[in-house]
């Protein structure tokens, strides 16, 4: 990769609480138009990792290097306090002065455009999940950093969102670090995968990872052929209401 | 017609509820209201250095109170107190310290009761232009770091991830907490102006669906319980800055009515 096509780049970071190293020596980087996801077990340091490229640590080990300041971030927990009095459209406009037709046009990407003059407090945790993936995309961001941004949202509407995230990358031509542990339905858009476990156990593309011996050990073998099985397409997608749409 | 106290009283109570009224709502969003009232203590420290040095009060409550907020966040990084233990202990330590200066100084006389419920009868024009033009920066300030501030209150991370600096935001506001209670000490005194920061953007908050509209009901808010307070404690002779608060509460409680029959609309 030219290095002027590069939008963060972590080298040997880690972070250190209490004594205790939450991640450390990771290196990784990425470049406009790519989609590099991030997998691990439960505390291997996925959300840190992905936090220390977005600057929000600041006593950390290593070097990051940030080449964008148009950044749009789904943080995998989220908690508002509801003495605020917030609706979807208050929301949207949290980080950058939007026009209402670019509002409106995210809100129906990711098909809540019916919930823009509801409290937040009201959503459900699929639809706050859309939501907060339509703020991200808004501003049309040069790097996309989503922290398993379709937790909640229904099976059909998490493969229609990954599409989405998908088609949002090639557009945008932005680079998005993904945090999911839906390995099978993550993997196929993927361009690179890290494995972390408190430190990169393996990485490279989605089936050199899954061969990976490492990667086996720590997801077991029937999570490497999940991977491998899911090389193959659908003919047909349903739309909102489950009709069925013909590709 | 009135007398000329009672109009500068009027117009200096007004430029006061409408600075009140946006910072009130962040006091309130960003649970800081005993952080307010820690400051408002320590002003009675800054009122006595004012009468020693013959500073101007409203300066000297401003670098005192801002002083109060310096400690505090060193304290929060050197102990491991909780939060509301060490603004207890700031709040009451410089409350005391400043009683025992008064002891002091003998030979001034003080209005402690001015100071601590305030004497919005005696402001004179000095003090009017220190409030509207101060009040004036102060909204200026505030209309300037909203974005970030208002952002990091919604999700810190969020703000500090797509570079809206939070931790700026953060130290300029609590600035211009220390400026709004150097303005404002003369009107409602030490002991209530957190109540004229709260009491209004409480009301808003039963009675608004985003945040725009709670700052603008809490500043129409402050600005009724400024004229009612005002009316009727030249009607009834009763202390004009507790009569403010207690306006404010009047109309909370009226609010609370409101809610009442929000939900019995969602039933």
């Amino acid at each position: 990769m030219s290095s002027e096509n590069i939008l963060v780049k972590l080298d040997k970071v880690g972070l250190k609480q209490n004594n205790k190293w939450l991640v450390k020596g990771v290196t990784l980087q990425v470049g406009k138009g790519k989609i590099v996801t991030l997998i691990g077990p439960n505390g291997s340091g996925k959300s840190t990792t992905a936090k220390i490229a977005l600057g929000i640590y600041k006593n950390i080990d290593g070097n990051v290097e940030k080449y964008t300041n148009k950044v749009g971030y789904v943080p995998q927990k989220i908690s508002i306090d509801w003495t605020l009095p917030l609706r979807v459209n208050d929301f949207m406009l949290l980080t950058e002065n939007l026009k209402d037709d670019e509002i409106n046009k995210a809100l129906s990407l990711t098909g809540v455009e019916h919930l823009k003059n509801k409290n937040l407090g009201t959503l459900s945790g699929g639809e706050f999940q859309r939501v907060l993936l339509a703020r991200a995309i808004s501003k049309q961001p040069d790097l996309l950093v989503l922290d398993e941004p379709v937790q909640g949202v229904d099976f059909t509407g998490e493969i229609a969102l990954y599409e989405l995230i998908k088609d949002i990358s090639d557009k945008l031509n932005c680079g998005i670090l993904l945090i999911s542990h839906d390995l099978h339905t993550v993997m196929s858009a993927t361009d690179h995968v890290v494995c972390l476990n408190g430190h990169v156990c393996c990485s490279g593309s989605p089936k050199d990872v899954a061969r990976n011996n490492e990667y086996k050990a720590l997801f077991g073998e029937q999570a490497s052929q999940t991977l491998s099985l899911y090389e193959h397409k659908h003919d047909h997608t349903h739309d909102h209401d489950g009709e069925i749409k013909k590709n | 017609m009135f007398d000329d106290f009672f109009i500068r009283a009027l117009v200096a109570g007004i430029g006061v509820a409408i600075v009140t009224g946006p910072l009130g709502c962040f006091v309130v969003w960003r649970r800081l209201s005993y952080f307010g009232d820690t400051l408002a203590h320590s002003a009675l420290l800054g009122v006595t250095l004012a009468y020693s040095f013959q500073f101007n009060i409203a300066f000297s409550v401003f670098l005192i109170s801002s002083l109060i907020a310096l400690i505090l966040i060193k304290l929060q990084k050197r102990t491991n107190l909780p939060g509301d233990a060490l603004l207890g202990l700031l709040a009451h330590s410089s409350l005391a310290v400043g009683l025992v200066v008064i002891g002091f100084l003998t030979f001034i006389r003080f209005d402690i009761m001015g100071l601590l419920f305030g004497d919005i009868l005696a402001v004179n024009v000095t003090d009017l232009l220190i409030i509207w033009l101060g009040g004036g920066l102060i909204l200026l300030v505030l209309k300037i770091i909203w974005k970030p501030l208002f952002a990091s209150t919604v999700n810190y991370e969020l703000a500090e991830a797509e570079g809206l600096n939070p931790d700026r935001a953060k130290a300029v506001f609590t600035i211009l907490m220390a400026a709004l209670i150097a303005i404002s000490i003369k009107m409602v005194g030490l002991l209530l102006i957190t109540g004229m920061l709260i009491i209004p953007a409480a009301m808003a908050r039963n009675v608004s669906d985003s945040p725009f509209k709670m700052v603008l009901f809490s500043i129409i808010g402050g600005l009724l319980s400024v004229l009612i307070g005002l009316f009727s404690s030249l009607e009834f002779n009763t202390p004009s800055g507790p009569s403010i608060i207690a306006a404010a509460l009047f109309l909370f409680i009226l609010s609370l009515f409101r809610i009442k029959q929000s939900i019995q609309l969602k039933n």
